[in-house]
């Protein structure tokens, strides 16, 4: 079925934004990025290593996927602001994952300079996407500000806790108007599939596929979680009930 | 004179452009970004755009995060 997820004006047929972090090599990571069926992926930006070979940006290139710049490792709004505009001077894109962590412990978000930095770069015609708490007002604050989606976190970065509070990821998907993405935590395919079934309109994961045993089929498992979610989303579930209801018929 | 180029300093002998600063780490012909006491400086302006002593570059690119 067409049901495209459309953010900023840009439509994608994939509901799986993946990151390219954690990969043993850039092969593995190749393969992960095709079976995961994406066609969005985030970079990190960081200091030119004169040493370094291959680019996973000729990766994502050659893949024909959308990248998308995070401002991962910035503790201030300052920072994130200075890295996203090194982001959109390197990459030619005014889109950015902003993250601004508090600490290097939980790498939770910092909620004041989160804000202060999303306000800024919208101010500068960035299409922000920031990685959140799982906090329906601050998702609502960033929206006020003009980003155009909230990505709040399931569990921490790399934890693969899964959703730890799907009540306030519903709270957070019913009163959004920008879509809701739902960034980091994620474990394995169950918690990607109940982040859809949950209304989210995309899941953003990197840990759960680039450190698994095997990340090519756990990619494809994504992809799959990923899709069956958004169609039993779409299909509408039924209520939970106490007691058993027949399903076959009594009479007869 | 001396500048600092991604946190190590750097001793010219004469003029220096940030092109020729960036180009003592890469010769990628795109993805990077350079940045003069944190200002960023877009690519077309790097190689007129000369560097003074004392100066902070920073020079970035894309790798796998996220």
């Amino acid at each position: 079925m067409d049901d495209p997820f459309i953010i900023a004006g840009e439509a994608f047929s994939s509901r799986l934004i993946m990151g390219t972090g954690g990969a043993p090599s850039l092969d593995v990571l190749d393969r992960a990025l095709a079976a995961s069926g994406t066609e969005l992926t985030t970079v990190a930006m960081r200091r030119v290593d004169p040493a370094s070979t291959g680019s996973v940006l000729d990766l994502i290139a050659a893949r024909g996927i959308k990248v998308l710049p995070n401002t991962a490792g910035c503790f201030t709004a300052a920072e994130a602001v200075r890295v996203a505009r090194m982001a959109r001077a390197a990459l030619g894109t005014n889109w950015v994952k902003l993250e601004v962590i508090a600490d290097e412990h939980t790498l939770l978000p910092d909620p004041v300079e989160l804000l202060d930095a999303a306000e800024q770069l919208v101010a500068d015609n960035f299409t922000v996407l920031p990685y959140t708490n799982d906090d329906p007002v601050l998702a609502r604050r960033l929206e006020q500000v003009g980003c155009a989606a909230v990505m709040p976190l399931g569990a921490p970065i790399g934890s693969g806790l899964g959703i730890r509070n799907q009540h306030n990821i519903e709270l957070i998907v019913e009163s959004a108007t920008v879509p809701v993405v739902l960034d980091a935590g994620i474990g394995t395919a169950s918690d990607a599939a109940i982040a859809m079934e949950l209304g989210c309109a995309a899941v953003l994961l990197a840990t759960s596929v680039t450190r698994a045993r095997d990340p090519e089929l756990m990619a494809e498992a994504m992809r799959l979680a990923v899709a069956s979610g958004r169609l039993a989303f779409l299909a509408g579930r039924v209520p939970r009930r106490r007691y058993a209801r027949a399903s076959s018929p009594p009479a007869g | 004179m001396q500048v600092v180029i991604n946190g190590r300093p750097h001793q010219a002998s004469g003029a220096m452009s940030l092109a020729q600063a960036v180009a003592l780490l890469t010769t990628a012909a795109s993805g990077v970004a350079a940045a003069v006491n944190g200002e960023v400086v877009r690519r077309p302006a790097w190689e007129s755009t000369p560097l003074a002593d004392g100066d902070q570059v920073e020079v970035l690119t894309a790798v796998q995060g996220g």
